[in-house]
């Protein structure tokens, strides 16, 4: 049975935003770390490190979760997304991304990548979301400062384009 | 907060699991989900020397109804319960509770398993578990047992389970044609843990009726089949009986009103889904 030891650091691999990674973590690493310092993909945000605030939500195996409530060594063979997959190319903000600027869903940004994560999959999910149900989802995220309002406008507006578009674009 | 060190096991078998249980008991922890052990380890609540992650064993990832149980592995999150069909249908209460336990965010990695292990004494799972009078199937490299949730859960976050043991699954009883169940919850907000949430199953000859969120661990009564004034009484008196915690949530009068008004409105809720 695989036994990973305290005292050393061990290869972690899985997909990340269609790319094979891999680096070293001791078990107690948590997932948030080994993306933000071992592989350099500062995307994810950690806001309250005990997973209230939803700031370092990701999607782990098509689902979004907290990346600061996964240890590092969990996630070896997984699939994972970060914020930074959205974007269809650079320079080019994805829809949803797009629906956040010019509803000025953000202001500092500090929760904005998790609130991405989240809402990229559900708008997958589930393309035809009452405001209600939008409201009760992105309760599993707080923002400090720009307001709920703009963001669900954005979230709204996103879903409708993103209906517009043949294939999710 | 940043979790201590700890050695982590991937077990690859449930033998696998039982023997890193038998070899560490109280300094080894299960790790399922995380949801709750991984906050716990970076506030430094929990300092285990091992982890034995029990996500990779196929074994536990059913959901298996059979006759008139429904059984609900380790490995099952509460995402994959509150999605499945069974649940709907053989345990309504159960379906009706999971999208208050956390955000879809974290009930995509939790288990129903470790929620009913870790026993917060305002988690809705272990509160199901309960009022269903359903059953906790533990196993260690010693025997297998089966332990009623009556006898379970015995104080805050303290369980029958033994140090070497791990829970292998839930069983819930199926819901019976002639009865019906609600829920009902009040937190600050939707996703938080319930200040007082309330479960009911009638039949028309009685009720059963459990609460969490107020005692160290949830509580129920069964009632014969009251209505009016009477019913009033008999859940005054529970929530009298019970000893009502107070923290910086609520005071204990304040929840014992809780109790009261929506003990009442939850199980007219099940009632009207009687007829
Ligand atoms: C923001 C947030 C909000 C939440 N809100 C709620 C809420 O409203 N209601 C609620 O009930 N919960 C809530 N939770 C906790 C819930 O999400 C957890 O899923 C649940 O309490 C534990 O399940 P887990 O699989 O994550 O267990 P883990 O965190 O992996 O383990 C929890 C404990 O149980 C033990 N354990 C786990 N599985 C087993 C097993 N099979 N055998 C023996 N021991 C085992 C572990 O050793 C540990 O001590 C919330 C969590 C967060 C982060
Ligand atoms: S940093 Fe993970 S939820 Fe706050
Ligand atoms: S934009 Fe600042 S916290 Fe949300």
């Amino acid at each position: 049975m695989p036994r990973l030891s305290a005292e050393r650091r061990h290869r972690v691999r899985f997909t990340l935003n269609g790319s094979a990674v891999e680096a070293e973590a001791e078990p107690r690493m948590l997932l948030t770390d080994f993306l933000r310092h071992e592989l350099g993909m500062t995307g994810t945000h950690v806001g309250c490190e005990h997973g209230v605030c939803g700031a370092c939500t990701i999607e782990i195996n098509g689902v979004p979760a907290r990346a600061c409530l996964t240890l590092a060594v969990q996630a070896d063979g997984a699939t994972i997304r970060t914020v930074e997959a959205l974007a269809p190319e650079p320079g080019r903000l994805s829809i949803l991304q797009e629906a956040f600027r010019r509803h000025h869903a953000l202001q500092c940004g500090f929760c904005t990548a998790g609130i991405l994560m989240s809402l990229d999959n559900y708008l997958r999910q589930r393309p035809n979301p009452t405001e209600e149900n939008l409201r009760v989802f992105l309760g599993g995220h707080l923002c400090r400062c720009t307001g709920y309002v703009p963001i669900l406008a954005a979230a709204m507006d996103a879903a409708k384009r993103l209906r517009e578009v043949p294939a999710n674009a | 907060m940043k979790p201590p060190n700890f050695d982590y096991i991937r077990a690859e078998s449930v033998a696998e699991a039982h023997a890193a249980l038998a070899e560490y008991g109280g300094e080894a922890r299960v790790i399922a989900g995380g949801q709750t052990l991984v906050p716990m380890l970076s506030m430094r609540l929990a300092r285990p020397k091992v982890l034995i992650d029990i996500m990779h064993l196929a074994e536990l990832k059913d959901i298996a109804a059979k006759g008139d149980a429904l059984r609900i592995g380790a490995g099952v999150r509460q995402a994959e319960a509150l999605a499945s069909r069974d649940v709907a249908e053989k345990a309504p209460l159960l379906a009706a509770a999971l999208p208050w336990v956390g955000h879809a965010q974290t009930r995509n990695r939790g288990t129903l398993c470790g929620s009913v292990a870790h026993a917060d004494p305002s988690a809705e799972i272990p509160l199901v578990l309960l009022a269903l009078g359903g059953s906790v199937a533990l196993s260690s490299h010693r025997k297998r047992r089966s332990v009623s949730a009556a006898d379970f859960f015995t104080g805050m976050m303290s369980t029958a389970r033994a140090d070497d043991e791990m829970i292998e699954a839930i069983v819930l009883p199926a819901k019976r044609p002639d009865t019906s169940t609600a829920f009902q919850e009040f937190g600050r907000r939707h996703g938080d843990f319930a200040i007082v949430a309330c479960a009911a199953v009638v039949s028309p000859d009685g009720i059963t009726f459990a609460v969490g969120g107020v005692a160290d661990k949830p509580e129920r009564r069964d009632f014969p089949a009251l209505d009016g004034s009477p019913l009033d009484d008999a859940i005054d008196a529970f929530a009298w009986e019970l000893d009502a915690r107070e923290d910086l949530h609520a005071t204990a009068p304040y929840r014992r009103e809780l109790v009261r008004r929506m003990g009442r409105a939850t199980i007219e809720e099940a009632r009207r889904c009687l007829a």
